[in-house]
């Protein structure tokens, strides 16, 4: 498998995982990591033998916030020109589930990561906040856009001023983790659900996927466009067709993801 | 380390004693933060499979120190600076923790015998909800665990009437597991600790986790809850030793692992 600095990647029974792996600084995200997170990402999306895609943290925490270090220097012009933040807006474009794995701190660009994936499975004892706010700044890959949409404006604007810890039970209330398991189990539930998901047919899950990322982001009239063009596709798929056919024949369909 | 408390460990075991016996172990700011910091410690120590928590000399606590407040002082602060953190931090503790209650548990002191997970009494020792008689109300979590352990109608007499709960009261409301001869309460103790320290420690962990959280939940969530929690102690070596040893028809010998 391709070399990775900051990351490590494995592949078991379609299921990818990516492991944010620099325990030493509780996974601190540089810029080096966000890029090899995206490759994988991305890698994997293309890959025939992968169906669904987890992100999780080796050591104590998934990602404790950004290296405040390689960027402590930089200016306005810096940015603009090193234009990190577009490396961020490549996760969107993936088109397989990604299901994130919290445990211990998300913080700052550690919660923007995991706010970037499809669902959240958070150990009962993690923690996630933006304590951006405390050294002077504020989020830059998309957090303050996705707590928003998740929380509302109200909330959003609490824990993004305070610079807060919320829990882990607040952010199930929330409804922005998806699944609240016992820390020594997270990732045997989160495979579980993978594997799950593997089961079910392909194109069906990247097309829902489509569809329910335009509820978030476009007007209703688009989004219901959008859905019933991505509907009528999958009636020239063969899982389709198989799908209807063992429901008739009141047996298990047999997905081939085309 | 620590000037308000002692903490040592032998046996497996950490004993925390309240150390300000002249103030009938009062307590201040500082007291506040040691035993949160011992609870924290003896949690972490893989040394650790029991902790007990005792009072020096005459009394096991006599709950918040007065000269240390004053008409300035903003009591809802002290909440949250001082006892909530000391309170979450003995909820969070995965092990056992025993309040042997040598002396009179007064107030904040009644509380912090309220959040351990057992409470060994002397025959001498007795509580008191005292936050009645100057005006206040119980707290350092002692409402909310109050009825848990006696039951809502019996939670308001004691709070409100504040009256003077001896041992053996407190024995028939449910508020101690066993009361002890005074002079025989250390050793009582150190035996019950023992025992808790030679069990499956971990199993231990998940029947305290998942008792607190039922409060709290639908059967159907506490079900998912429950059979997560057995597929963690069906992971454990002390599983592993507890079917071996009944199958051998031999004591097991658990390591807490």
């Amino acid at each position: 498998m391709n070399d990775f600095t900051f990351i490590r990647t494995s592949v078991k029974e379609q299921v990818a995982t990516i492991e944010l792996n620099r325990p030493e600084v509780l996974n601190a995200l540089n810029r080096g990591m966000v890029r090899e997170v995206i490759s994988a990402l991305e890698m994997f999306d293309r890959d025939e033998d992968v169906k669904v895609i987890l992100l999780s943290g080796t050591g104590r925490a998934f990602a404790a916030g950004a290296d405040i270090d390689e960027m402590a220097d930089d200016g306005p012009i810096d940015f603009e020109m090193n234009n990190p933040f577009a490396d961020w807006d490549r996760i969107a474009r993936v088109k397989k589930p990604i299901i994130c794995a919290v445990h211990g701190f998300a913080l700052g660009g550690g919660f923007e990561l995991a706010l970037a994936c499809d669902m959240i499975f958070a150990a009962d004892t993690a923690s996630f906040g933006f304590p951006e706010v405390n050294i002077g700044v504020m989020p830059g890959a998309g957090g303050t856009q996705r707590l928003t949409k998740l929380l509302g404006k109200t909330h959003a604007l609490h824990w993004l001023w305070t610079g807060d810890k919320m829990t882990a039970r607040q952010a199930y209330e929330y409804g922005l983790a998806a699944r609240l398991v016992a820390p020594e189990l997270l990732m045997e539930e989160t495979e579980t659900f993978a594997r799950r998901l593997v089961n079910q047919p392909p194109l069906s899950l990247r097309l829902i996927k489509e569809a329910v990322d335009a509820a978030v982001d476009q007007p209703l009239n688009e989004g219901m466009q959008l859905e019933r063009k991505n509907f009528y596709l999958l009636f020239a798929s063969e899982d389709q067709k198989e799908g209807m056919k063992a429901f008739i024949e009141k047996r298990r369909p047999d997905f081939k993801g085309k | 380390m620590f000037e308000t408390i002692n903490y040592q460990i032998h046996n497996n075991i950490a004993w925390i004693t309240l150390n300000r016996p002249d103030k009938l172990n009062a307590f201040i700011g500082q007291m506040n933060k040691e035993v949160q910091q011992a609870v924290k410690q003896a949690d972490k120590d893989d040394n650790v499979r029991c902790l007990v928590i005792t009072g020096e000399g005459r009394a096991f606590c006599s709950g918040q120190d007065l000269s240390e407040v004053n008409e300035e002082t903003n009591l809802g602060d002290i909440i949250r600076a001082y006892y909530g953190p000391m309170i979450k931090e003995i909820a969070r503790c995965d092990k056992p923790i025993v309040a042997a209650l040598n002396g009179v548990a007064a107030g904040a002191g009644m509380s912090l015998a309220l959040a351990c997970d057992f409470r060994i009494a002397s025959e001498k020792a007795s509580m008191v909800e005292a936050f009645i008689h100057v005006g206040l109300i119980p707290d350092a979590g002692n409402l909310y665990y109050l009825p848990r352990l006696v039951g809502h109608a019996k939670a308001l007499e004691l709070a409100i009437l504040g009256e003077k709960i001896t041992a053996e009261e407190a024995k028939e409301f449910g508020l101690v597991t066993k009361v002890v001869p005074e002079g025989s309460l250390e050793k009582e103790v150190e035996q019950f600790a023992v025992r808790l320290a030679a069990m499956p420690t971990k199993a231990i962990q998940l029947i305290k986790r998942n008792l607190k959280e039922s409060w709290s939940m639908e059967l159907d969530d506490y079900l998912e809850k429950e059979a997560q929690g057995q597929r963690i102690a069906g992971l454990t070596a002390d599983y592993k030793e507890g079917v071996e040893a009944f199958l051998q028809k031999r004591k097991p010998e658990f390591s807490g692992k």
